[in-house]
């Protein structure tokens, strides 16, 4: 499969911390890939990273490259809007904006210039139905997105992005606020959605990266320990460090 | 640290390990008590043998399905995964080897008190490599010793070498002595048991690599 | 199960002393409770006697002719029109002097300064404008605005002298509501590719409205209640007739009350009263406008 992002000895600093230890790999296109580890173990920063969030963050300087198709993000020409437009993003709360639902799915496509009340209302409908929330919410779209429930936000979010048509959508642990029910509803969906997509996602729920990621790689003190076939990684893992975090038998 | 995360799961993993060997220890000595019946035409033995697989059935269940839970409830991974799946596959081998020991017991009562026709030296033999195998497997599988699942795997060649043995003789006198048939075909069974029950001893070493490397190995060629 | 098991028996059986503290402990509980109670609520009597007599005497005075028509007679008798409308055109001014200062300031402060030398020394000045006495601001008024940017004393003078006095409290206020809006909602936006500035008008200020709208409303509050600023700035002592331009003078309620509690000899009370009731009940109502619009913002933000 042909990879979409290449990561190369990425390190990340937050002043004098190293959240990131050259960090080498590559997600592949139409996949799913897991980022797992400890709290603090740099696989946030890892994803964070990839759509230049962490430029947010004051004092923090980045090394390496990260290609996407080919263009490394971090070089000097890149317009970051761009970038960010590209490569879609997913939190950990449902983070819908106070606003009805209809405007916030097309938030994305105003802000890059599309006026056009038919074709919003096309993009609007297209994207929800690749989030599997249309049927829901087609009646009230001018309903505030808060009336809605935690589950149906976090695939609202996940329609919000879709309207940019990304190239990529990285997930911030997406599941880890929601009950068991509305979580398996948007792991059904990213398992849909990586027909089209390579999606990165992280997670604390080590069954969850099993169920769904195609690939999966271990994150220890910043450091990509291991990266791997997900059925490889849970089952055989070869790192003693993986053995040890997912035995529990870590620290 | 306080507790260790995942305490449960590795005490109760460790409690299956403990219950596989001892249900190993039972099947071992169902198989050396079959073929010790049907040598010493001991038919209350030979009863015995057969009435204790229930309990062997019922301790195999008992596993099964307190792996199952631990799958349900501790969701393992990596080796511990991999010596759960082992657990389950394990202890279906040595249920195996039980019927196999029942296997004989029956010939044994079937033959009841009828002279043999000739006396019994390969196939006690073969149960003894058998009994060898299971009893070394076992013990590789508690010190989680690769190189003596290795050895004890490739005892395997010398139960086929004595199957082929005992197959040939006595075809040889079912030929010469065609009103030996029908018991010649009965001890014939009793060494397809054995060894059948040698293929499932070889499983546990395979197992065991399994659980050791992640790897899965054929040994049994 | 093991863990801290008490000998069978022991857990009823209390210490005397313990009894003798604990009663001890609960009387003093009471007494604090009581007498913080009543310091509380003797704060609410205060306000209520206050008002209680500016409402006693003031209401005779109010009627239709109080509220629209011009003083007269050396302004012994008439209305308070002018003052009323002169104060509503400064509050007027003002905020359209300080709301897009103090927005844009906080969302500086908020959005675009990093943390450093620079923002700290900002802060510290709103702090300290927010400290310094409002006759300072007259005179600085009188000093800059009035004199030396040649305005003289007007409604644009006196809007701008309040638009300072008030600026550090929508400043603050602002700031505060901008801090309020969830950094997931920023980013949120940022990842779909808007920029900052776009982040700020369609997700941030949009979330911070109502909180804007609480400073920008207190902040009306304390421009229609000052007198300092306006004395030297735009206050007119006595001007029957309404401003033209913004470059006249006006009376104003705060200073009219002034002049008729103090400088007009043989004054009747019920007036001053009454000018003092007008007074209150603008700065009480668009006080209670901002408890409204901070009561109705809380229900409206669901989690």
């Amino acid at each position: 499969m042909a990879d979409k992002i290449r990561v190369r000895g990425l390190s990340v600093y937050y002043g004098e911390l190293q959240a990131l230890r050259r960090v080498t790999t590559s997600i592949a296109d139409r996949a799913v890939t897991a980022l797992i580890g400890p709290s603090g173990c740099g696989k946030t920063t890892f994803l964070r990273s990839l759509n230049r969030l962490i430029d947010l963050i004051p004092n923090t300087r980045v090394e390496g490259q990260i290609f996407l198709d080919d263009v490394d993000v971090y070089s000097p020409g890149v317009d970051v809007v761009d970038l960010r437009r590209r490569v879609g993003m997913v939190f950990q709360t449902p983070n819908p904006f106070p606003k009805s639902i209809f405007d916030n799915v097309a938030y994305g496509p105003r802000i890059h210039g599309l006026s056009n009340q038919r074709r919003l209302e096309e993009v609007v409908e297209q994207s929800l139905r690749r989030a599997a929330l249309w049927d829901e919410v087609k009646d009230k779209l001018r309903h505030s997105a808060l009336d809605l429930s935690g589950g149906q936000q976090q695939r609202l979010v996940i329609a919000r992005a879709l309207a940019v048509e990304p190239d990529v959508l990285l997930m911030d642990e997406p599941t880890s606020a929601l009950d068991p029910i509305s979580a398996g509803r948007i792991e059904e969906l990213i398992t849909e959605l990586k027909a089209e997509y390579p999606i990165v996602i992280v997670t604390h729920n080590m069954q969850q990266a099993a169920r769904i990621a195609d690939w999966t790689g271990f994150f220890l003190h910043g450091e990509l320990v291991e990266f791997a076939e997900t059925e490889r990684l849970f089952t055989a893992p070869k790192e003693p460090r993986t053995e040890a975090y997912l035995t529990g038998r870590y620290g | 640290m306080g507790t260790p995360p995942r305490r449960t799961l590795h005490v109760e993993l460790e409690a299956l390990q403990d219950e596989i060997v001892r249900l190993g220890g039972t099947v071992s000595a169902a198989l050396e008590r079959a073929v010790r019946s049907l040598k010493e035409r001991d038919r209350t033995l030979a009863q015995a043998v057969i009435d204790a697989d229930v309990e062997v059935n019922r301790a195999a269940l008992e596993i099964e399905q307190r792996s199952l839970t631990l799958l349900a409830t501790q969701q393992p991974m990596a080796s511990d995964l991999r010596a759960l799946g082992a657990t389950l596959k394990l202890v279906t081998d040595l249920e195996r080897i039980g019927d196999h020991a029942k296997g004989i017991a029956r010939v044994a009562l079937r033959l009841g008190d009828e002279p043999l026709i000739k006396p019994l030296i390969d196939v006690p033999r073969m149960a003894e490599v058998v009994r060898e195998m299971v009893d070394r497997g076992l013990q590789a599988f508690m010190s989680r010793d690769q190189d003596a699942a290795l050895a004890m795997a490739a005892l395997d060649d010398e139960v086929d070498r004595l199957y082929r043995a005992v197959f040939d003789e006595l075809l040889q006198i079912m030929i010469d002595r065609p009103g030996t048939i029908t018991q010649a075909t009965h001890l014939l069974m009793v060494a397809t048991h054995l060894e059948r029950a040698a293929d499932h001893a070889t499983n546990l070493a395979e197992w065991l690599l399994y659980v050791l490397t992640g790897e899965r190995r054929e040994l049994n060629d | 199960m093991g863990r801290g098991r008490r000998p069978a028996g022991t857990y009823w059986r209390l210490d005397p002393d313990l009894v003798a503290r604990r009663a001890r402990r609960l009387r003093v509980e009471r007494l604090y409770s009581w007498g913080l109670g009543l310091l509380a609520w003797s704060v609410v009597g205060l306000i209520a006697a206050i008002l209680g007599v500016i409402v006693w005497q003031g209401a005779p005075a109010i009627s239709l002719e109080f509220l629209t028509q011009p003083p007269r007679e050396g302004m012994r008798s008439g209305g308070i029109y002018p003052a009323i409308v002169g104060t509503l055109y400064l509050v007027g001014f003002t905020i359209a002097v300080a709301l897009p200062l103090g927005v844009g300031g906080a969302v500086y402060l908020t959005e675009y300064a990093r943390p450093g030398r620079l923002t700290r020394l900002i802060r510290l000045a709103i702090v300290n404008l927010a400290g310094v006495p409002s006759v300072v601001y007259g005179l600085f008024g009188l000093g800059l605005f009035v004199i030396f940017l040649g305005l003289g004393t007007s409604i644009l003078a006196g809007s701008l002298t309040l638009a300072l006095l008030i600026l550090p409290v929508v400043i603050t206020t602002a700031e505060e509501a901008i801090r309020a809006v969830p950094r997931s909602l920023r980013e949120a936006s940022l990842a779909l590719g808007a920029t900052r500035w776009q982040t700020v008008r369609e997700v941030v200020l949009p979330s911070a409205t109502p909180g804007i709208l609480t400073g920008i409303i207190l902040g009306m509050a304390r421009a229609a209640g000052e007198t300092a600023p306006i004395l030297f700035t735009v206050a007119a002592f006595f001007l029957p007739r309404l401003p033209v331009s913004i470059f006249d003078q006006v009376m104003a309620l705060p200073y009219h009350l002034f002049v008729v509690s103090t400088q007009i000899p043989n004054m009747p009370v019920e007036l001053q009263y009454g000018t003092a009731l007008v007074l209150v009940g603008l700065v009480t109502g668009l006080n209670l406008l901002a408890a409204a619009v901070r009561a109705r913002y809380r229900r409206a933000r669901r989690v």
